[in-house]
C-alpha cells in the first residue's frame, strides 16, 4: 500500500511539473484529487486494510494529497505569473508617440499681466472697482482737476460723444466716483479699457487698459507711495528690482512723479532693451491733489493720499517682449499660445 | 525743447558737469533729459589749416594739390572740392583722426570715419579738408558753408588750433521734456535757473540795459487793446534804420543748436529772445501799418486773411486780431499777415511783445488750422510781466548787433498787473505730506535758490509771476520734494487701520466664465469696443433692428471706428476670420467684451454698459459641443435649474435651423448657434463656425459660489428605459419637460440613449429612447411606487401624440 501510495505521488508531481497549462493542471488535480482520482480510489480500497492499519494509511493518503496540493498551488502560481508576464510583454508601447492634449485654451497676455496687478494689490489690502467706460466728462476730467478748456481735454487726444460724455481717457473717474461715496479709508484699484486718439501702430492702440490705484487714509505719505509702488515692482519684476522717482506733473496729483525700474533683461547696466539707460520708465503717481479732494468731497484736514496709473499693455509688452501692440488685438492663437 | 549746454552756462558760469551727470541729475529734479548729442562726437585732430599753394594734380583733372599750413608744419592735401582758395582757413582733420559723416550728408555712421594718408591717383595726401556734412552738421545749420566743398573758417581763425572749438562744436545739446505746468522752462533762462539750482551754482541774468535814442515811439506809434480779456499785456517798441545782414556766429550757432535755422539779424534777435525768455515776438513793417496805428481786437466771422506763409486763413469772432488803422495785418499769437511781414527793404519795423490769453490762442490755432512755434507757447499760459524784460532785451541786442537804431521809450498797455501770488508756509505740514523730515532752514535754502521769496512775518512763500505753476502748499511741498531728492524720501508702508481686497463677485463670475472656457479649449481674444455702422449688414441685422441703435463718436478715428458695439459678434467674427485666413485650423475663441445700449439717442445719460461672454470657434465643433462649454459654465457658477433651448431666436446672423435663444428659469439669458453661411461667406470663413454669447447682467443674479453638502445616494436607484415613437415636429426638450415635471420627488435622472429616424420607422416619426432613473433619498423603492410615477409620465406623453414602441 505504501509503495503504491508512493508511486501514486512520484507519478502525480511528475506529471504537474512537466505541465505547461492552466488547463493541465486541472485535469492532474481531478485524475489524482477528484472523486475517482488515484487517490481518492486508495482510500475506496481502505475496506481491504486491517482496521489497526487504517488510520496509518489514511494519514498516508493525507499527507499524498496534501504534497500535491501544494504542488499544484505553487506550479499554478508559477504559471500565472509567466502568462502574466508573457501578457505585458505583448503590451509594450512605445512612450514617444504624441501624447493626447485637451488643447486647453490660453489667457491674453493682458489678462495675465492684470491678474498679476490684482493679486499684488489684492494682497495688499486693496479693493477692484471698476466703473463706466462711456464717462460723463466731470468725472473723467473736472473732478480730477482737468477744467474745461484744459489741453488735456483736447481732442486730439479723448474721444467725445458729445460735449458732456467721453470714452473715458483713464480708469480714474472710477476713483472719483468712489471718493464721492464717501467711505474711508479707501485703498482701490480700478483696472479697465481706457480710450485715446491715437492711430494704430506698434506702439499704439486707440484702445488700451490701465490700472489706477487710489489709497486714502489719515497720515498717508509721499514715503508710503514709495514703498508701496516699490514694494509692486518688486512682485512684479523680481525680488531684485530697484525703483526710481522722478519728478513730473498730472493735474489730480501734487506731488507727482514717474516712477522708473531698473531694466529686468540687463539688471540696470544698460541694453538695448532700455536703450542704454538702465531704466524702464512703468507708471505715474502722486499725492492726491486738495483739490480733487475737494470736489470729491474729502476732507483735506484729515486725510491724505496717493494715487498711481499704470499701462497694462505696456506692462505686457515689457515683461513678454511683445514688440508689437497690434498683436494684442489680432487674437491670432498662434500668438495667444505663447501666453 | 533743444538747448545747447554752453547756453546754459552763459546763465551758469560756473557749472561743470559731464554731459551724464548733467542728465541724471536735472531729470532727478524734474527737468527731464530725453537725451543729449555731443556735437563733437567723433572729430578728432581736426585742425584750422590754412591753404598756402594750390596746383593743379598730374593725372586728374577734377583734383587739385594743395599746400596747407597746419601751424606747426605744412602738409599736402589732395582734394576734389571745388571751392577751395589760397590763402583760405579751412578745418583739416589729420592722419589718424576722424570726421563724423561723408561729404554726402547722409546718415552719420556710429563710429565716424577714420582718415588716414595715402595716395590720389599717385600723389600723397597727408589729411583732409572737411565740408560742413563730414563735421557732422549742415548748411541748414551753418548757412554760411557752401552748396558743395569744403568749409572756409572765418579769417581770423587760429592757424594750428582746434578747428572745432572754432566752430562752436565742443558743445552738447540736450534734449528736455518738459511738463505743461512748468511754462517757465520752455525758455533757456527756465532751464538753466533749474540747473543753477540743481548744481547749486549761481545763476547770472542777463543784464538787460537802457535801450533807444531820445525819439518817443509815441511819436511814431499809437496803440489800443480793445478785446482786453484775450490781450493781457501788449508791448511794441521801433526800430529804425534797419540793416540787415547775418546774425553773429555766437546767435547762430546757439539758434542751430535748438533746431533754429540761422536767416538774419532781426528774425535771428527774434528767434534768440523767443528761446532765451520764452517770450515770442513778432516784428511788422513800420510802413506797411496804415494810419501808424494798432488796434488789438476780434475778427468779424466769416474774415478771411492771408498768413505770411501765403495761406488765406478763415476766421471767426473768436479770434484775437492785430489790425491797424484799415485792416487785419497779424492773427494774434499765432502768425503775422502777409500785408506787413518785414521784406528785405524794411526800413522801420514795429516790434511787438504780447500777452495774450493762453486757452484762446489754442482754440483759434485749431479752428484756423495753425499751429506755430509761437502759438505753442502762448497757449501754455504766458507770464505778462516777461513781454517787457523780452522786449527791451530784443532791442538791446539790436543796438549790440548794429542791425537798427532803437527809438526811445515804449507802448506798453497793461491794464491788470499781475503780480505775486503767496503761499502760506509750514514746514511740519510738509513733512508729514512727504513722510520727511527736513529743516525749515533747508526748505527756505530750496525756495531761495529758485528765486522764490519768503515773508517772514506772514510765514508765505511770494511766488514771482513765472511761477505760475504754484498755487497751493502741496506744490510747495513739490518744490521741497525735488530739491531734497525725490530718491532720498524714505520708503514706507501705510500704517492705518487693514483693509480687505478683494474682486467683486461680477468679476469672479466673469473669471470663472473664463476658466471654463480655457478648460474648453478656447483661448482669450480682446477686440475694439468701437467698430463701423457697416457691421450691422455684415452680420445681416435688419434694417430695423435695435442693434442698429448705436452710440456714435463724435470724433472717431475714421468710419471704422466711429460707433460703440451693440453686439460683440463683428470682434469675435474678425478675429475668426483672422485666424481662418491665416489657415490656423480648429480656431475656438472667447472674450469679455462690453457692449454699449443706449437708453435714448442722442446720448443724455451714460449708456447700458453690458458685459457678454462670447465663445466663438469653427473647425472641430458643433451646436452640441458649444452647447456642452455653455452647459458646464452653468453649472461651475451653481445655475443648477434646468436650461431651456428655444429654437425660435430669430437672430438673422445665424442659421436659421440651428440656433436657440438660452433660457434660465423663464429668462433669456443669451444665444447660441451656427453662424449664418451668409454671414460667414462676409467674413471669409470658409468652414462651419458656431458661436455662444451669453448676456452676463441676465444670468449674475443666478450664479452662486455657495455650495452645500446634499449627501450621496444610501438607497439603490431603480431604472427604467422607454422606447417611443415620436411625431418628427416635438422637440427632445419637450420630453424632457414631461418627464421632469411628471417625475416626482423620486426623479433622479434622465438621459436620451437613442434617437433615429429612417427604415423602420414611419414617415414624419422618430424612434427617441430614454433611460429614467428614480431613488429615494430615505428608504429603497419599491415596484409599484415606480410604476404609478411611470404611469404618469407615459400618460403625459401619451397626450403630446407620443406612443410607446412596441
Amino acid at each position: 500500500m505504501r509503495e503504491k501510495l508512493e508511486k501514486i505521488k512520484e507519478e502525480a508531481l511528475k506529471q504537474i511539473e512537466s505541465s505547461d497549462a492552466l488547463d493541465r493542471l486541472n485535469e492532474i488535480r481531478v485524475a489524482y484529487l477528484g472523486k475517482k482520482g488515484e487517490l481518492t480510489s486508495v482510500l475506496k480500497s481502505m475496506k481491504d486494510v486491517s482496521p489497526e492499519e487504517r488510520p496509518k494509511v489514511g494519514q498516508m493518503v493525507n499527507d499524498a494529497r496534501a504534497v500535491i496540493e501544494a504542488k499544484l498551488e505553487e506550479t499554478k502560481h508559477a504559471l500565472a505569473r509567466r502568462v502574466r508576464e508573457e501578457q505585458m510583454k505583448a503590451e509594450v508601447i512605445d512612450v514617444t508617440l504624441p501624447a493626447k492634449k485637451s488643447n486647453v485654451g490660453h489667457s491674453h497676455p493682458n489678462a495675465i499681466a492684470l491678474e498679476e496687478v490684482e493679486r499684488i494689490f489684492v494682497g495688499m489690502g486693496y479693493e477692484v472697482v471698476e466703473g463706466p467706460e462711456i464717462e460723463y466728462d466731470e468725472y473723467n476730467f473736472t473732478k480730477l482737476n482737468i477744467p474745461p478748456n484744459h489741453p488735456a481735454k483736447d481732442e486730439q487726444d479723448t474721444f467725445y460723444i458729445n460735449k458732456d460724455i467721453v470714452l473715458r481717457t483713464q480708469t480714474s473717474p472710477v476713483q472719483a466716483r468712489t471718493m464721492e461715496k464717501g467711505k474711508l479709508p479707501i485703498r482701490m484699484i480700478s483696472p479697465g479699457r481706457v480710450f485715446r486718439s491715437d492711430e494704430v501702430d506698434a506702439t499704439h492702440s486707440p484702445s488700451f487698459h490701465q490700472v489706477e490705484g487710489l489709497v486714502i487714509d489719515k497720515n498717508i505719505t509721499f514715503a508710503d507711495l514709495k514703498g508701496t509702488l516699490a514694494e509692486f515692482a518688486k512682485e512684479l519684476f523680481g525680488e531684485e528690482t530697484r525703483v526710481k522717482f522722478r519728478p513730473h506733473h498730472f493735474p489730480f496729483t501734487e506731488p507727482s512723479a514717474e516712477m522708473d525700474v531698473s531694466c529686468f533683461k540687463c539688471g540696470g547696466k544698460g541694453c538695448r532693451f532700455c536703450k542704454g539707460t538702465g531704466w524702464i520708465e512703468i507708471l505715474g503717481c502722486g499725492m492726491v491733489h486738495p483739490h480733487v479732494f475737494e470736489m470729491c468731497g474729502v476732507d483735506t484736514e484729515t486725510y491724505t493720499g496717493f494715487a498711481f496709473g499704470v499701462g497694462l499693455e505696456r506692462i505686457a509688452l515689457l515683461k513678454y517682449e511683445i514688440d508689437d501692440m497690434r498683436l494684442l488685438y489680432e487674437n491670432d492663437v498662434r500668438f495667444l499660445r505663447q501666453f | 525743447m533743444n538747448t545747447a549746454l554752453s547756453w546754459i552756462k552763459a546763465y551758469v558760469p560756473e557749472l561743470d558737469v559731464t554731459p551724464q551727470e548733467y542728465t541724471d541729475a536735472m531729470t532727478l529734479t524734474g527737468t527731464k533729459v530725453e537725451g543729449y548729442e555731443c556735437l563733437d562726437k567723433n572729430l578728432e585732430k581736426i585742425v584750422v589749416g590754412q591753404i598756402e599753394k594750390i596746383e593743379k594734380h598730374p593725372d586728374a583733372d577734377k583734383l587739385v594739390v594743395c599746400q596747407v599750413n597746419i601751424g606747426s608744419r605744412v602738409i599736402q592735401i589732395v582734394t576734389g572740392a571745388p571751392n577751395v582758395k589760397e590763402g583760405q582757413k579751412v578745418p583739416v582733420v589729420l592722419d589718424g583722426g576722424k570726421v563724423a559723416g561723408g561729404h554726402d550728408g547722409g546718415p552719420l555712421p556710429e563710429d565716424g570715419i577714420k582718415i588716414k594718408k595715402g595716395k590720389l591717383r599717385g600723389v600723397s595726401s597727408d589729411g583732409m579738408m572737411c565740408s560742413i556734412e563730414e563735421l557732422g552738421s549742415s548748411r541748414e545749420m551753418y548757412p554760411e558753408a557752401p552748396e558743395e566743398g569744403i568749409y572756409i573758417l572765418r579769417e581770423d581763425a587760429q592757424v594750428g588750433a582746434d578747428a572745432v572749438e572754432a566752430l562752436g562744436l565742443h558743445d552738447v545739446v540736450f534734449e528736455y521734456e518738459i511738463t505743461s505746468n512748468r511754462v517757465d522752462c520752455y525758455s533757456v533762462l527756465g532751464i538753466a535757473r533749474e540747473a543753477a539750482a540743481t548744481f547749486d551754482k549761481k545763476f547770472v541774468v542777463p543784464r538787460v540795459s537802457e535801450t533807444g535814442n531820445s525819439e518817443d515811439i509815441h511819436d511814431y506809434l499809437k496803440a489800443t487793446v480793445e478785446d482786453t480779456d484775450l490781450c493781457l499785456r501788449y508791448c511794441a517798441r521801433i526800430v529804425k534804420n534797419i540793416k540787415l545782414g547775418p546774425s553773429p556766429e555766437w546767435m547762430q550757432r546757439r539758434l542751430a543748436a535748438s533746431g533754429i535755422r540761422p536767416i538774419n539779424n532781426i528774425v535771428d534777435i527774434t528767434n534768440y529772445v523767443m528761446e532765451e525768455y520764452g517770450q515770442p515776438m513778432h516784428a511788422y513793417d513800420y510802413d506797411l501799418i496804415a494810419g501808424h496805428e494798432i488796434i488789438v481786437k476780434r475778427a468779424k466771422d466769416g474774415d478771411v486773411f492771408r498768413t505770411l506763409d501765403g495761406q488765406d486763413r478763415k476766421l471767426d469772432k473768436e479770434v484775437l486780431m492785430i489790425n491797424d488803422g484799415e485792416k487785419e495785418v497779424g492773427l494774434a499769437g499765432i502768425m503775422g499777415g502777409e500785408n506787413s511781414k518785414i521784406t528785405d527793404d524794411v526800413k522801420t519795423m514795429v516790434f511787438e511783445a504780447a500777452c495774450f490769453d493762453g486757452t484762446n490762442i489754442r482754440l483759434a490755432a485749431k479752428r484756423v488750422g495753425l499751429r506755430t512755434d509761437a502759438s505753442g507757447k502762448f497757449e501754455k499760459g504766458l507770464d505778462p510781466n516777461n513781454a517787457e524784460f523780452a522786449i527791451n532785451r530784443a532791442c538791446q541786442l539790436v543796438e549790440e548787433l548794429g542791425a537798427g537804431e532803437v527809438v526811445g521809450g515804449i507802448i506798453d498797455i497793461y491794464p491788470e498787473k499781475r503780480g505775486e501770488r503767496r503761499i502760506p508756509f509750514d514746514a511740519e505740514n510738509i513733512n508729514r505730506l512727504l513722510g520727511t523730515d527736513i529743516s525749515e532752514a533747508e526748505m527756505l535754502r530750496y525756495f531761495e535758490k529758485l528765486d522764490l521769496g519768503f515773508d517772514e512775518k506772514t510765514q508765505e512763500v511770494v511766488v514771482p509771476t513765472f511761477r505760475q505753476d504754484l498755487e497751493r502748499p502741496a506744490d510747495i511741498a513739490e518744490e521741497v520734494a525735488r530739491f531734497f531728492g525725490y530718491d532720498k524720501i524714505p520708503t514706507t508702508l501705510p500704517s492705518g487701520e487693514a483693509t480687505m481686497g478683494g474682486l467683486p463677485y461680477k468679476l469672479k463670475v466673469e473669471a470663472m466664465a473664463g476658466e471654463i472656457a480655457q478648460f474648453s479649449g478656447f483661448s482669450q481674444s480682446m477686440t475694439y469696443s468701437f467698430e463701423s455702422p457697416k457691421v450691422f449688414d455684415r452680420l445681416l441685422i435688419s434694417a430695423d433692428s435695435p442693434l442698429r441703435q448705436a452710440v456714435e463718436i463724435s470724433n472717431p478715428l475714421g468710419e471704422d471706428f466711429s460707433i460703440m458695439r451693440t453686439t460683440p459678434l463683428h470682434g469675435m467674427l474678425s478675429s475668426l476670420s483672422t485666424n481662418y485666413n491665416r489657415r490656423n485650423k480648429n480656431v475656438r475663441l472667447y472674450e469679455m467684451a462690453n457692449i454699449y445700449l443706449p437708453k435714448s439717442l442722442p446720448l443724455t445719460e451714460l449708456p447700458d454698459e453690458r458685459m457678454q461672454f462670447v465663445l466663438g470657434a469653427y473647425g472641430d465643433m458643433d451646436f452640441f459641443v458649444m452647447k456642452g462649454v455653455v452647459e458646464e459654465f452653468f453649472d461651475k457658477a451653481g445655475m443648477n435649474k434646468k436650461v431651456h433651448y428655444d429654437p425660435q431666436a430669430g437672430k438673422t446672423y445665424l442659421h436659421p435651423g440651428r440656433q436657440a435663444n438660452i433660457i434660465y428659469d423663464g429668462t433669456v439669458i443669451g444665444y447660441l448657434g451656427q453662424v449664418h453661411p451668409d454671414v460667414a461667406d462676409n467674413y471669409k470663413i470658409g468652414d462651419s463656425a458656431y458661436i455662444a454669447v451669453l448676456d452676463m447682467p441676465s444670468l449674475m443674479d443666478y450664479t452662486t459660489f455657495d455650495r452645500k453638502y446634499e449627501g450621496i445616494a444610501r438607497y439603490p436607484a431603480v431604472s427604467r428605459d422607454i422606447s417611443m415613437v415620436v411625431p418628427k415636429n416635438i422637440l427632445v426638450g419637450q420630453i424632457e419637460d414631461m418627464i421632469a415635471q411628471r417625475g416626482g420627488k423620486i426623479l433622479e435622472s434622465y438621459h436620451l440613449f437613442d434617437i433615429y429616424e429612417g427604415a423602420q420607422i414611419l414617415a414624419g416619426y422618430k424612434s427617441v429612447a430614454y433611460s429614467i432613473t428614480f431613488r429615494a433619498k430615505d428608504h429603497t423603492l419599491e415596484d409599484k411606487e415606480v410604476n404609478a410615477v411611470m404611469e404618469k409620465i407615459l400618460h403625459g406623453l401619451k397626450g403630446m401624440g407620443i406612443e410607446l414602441r412596441a
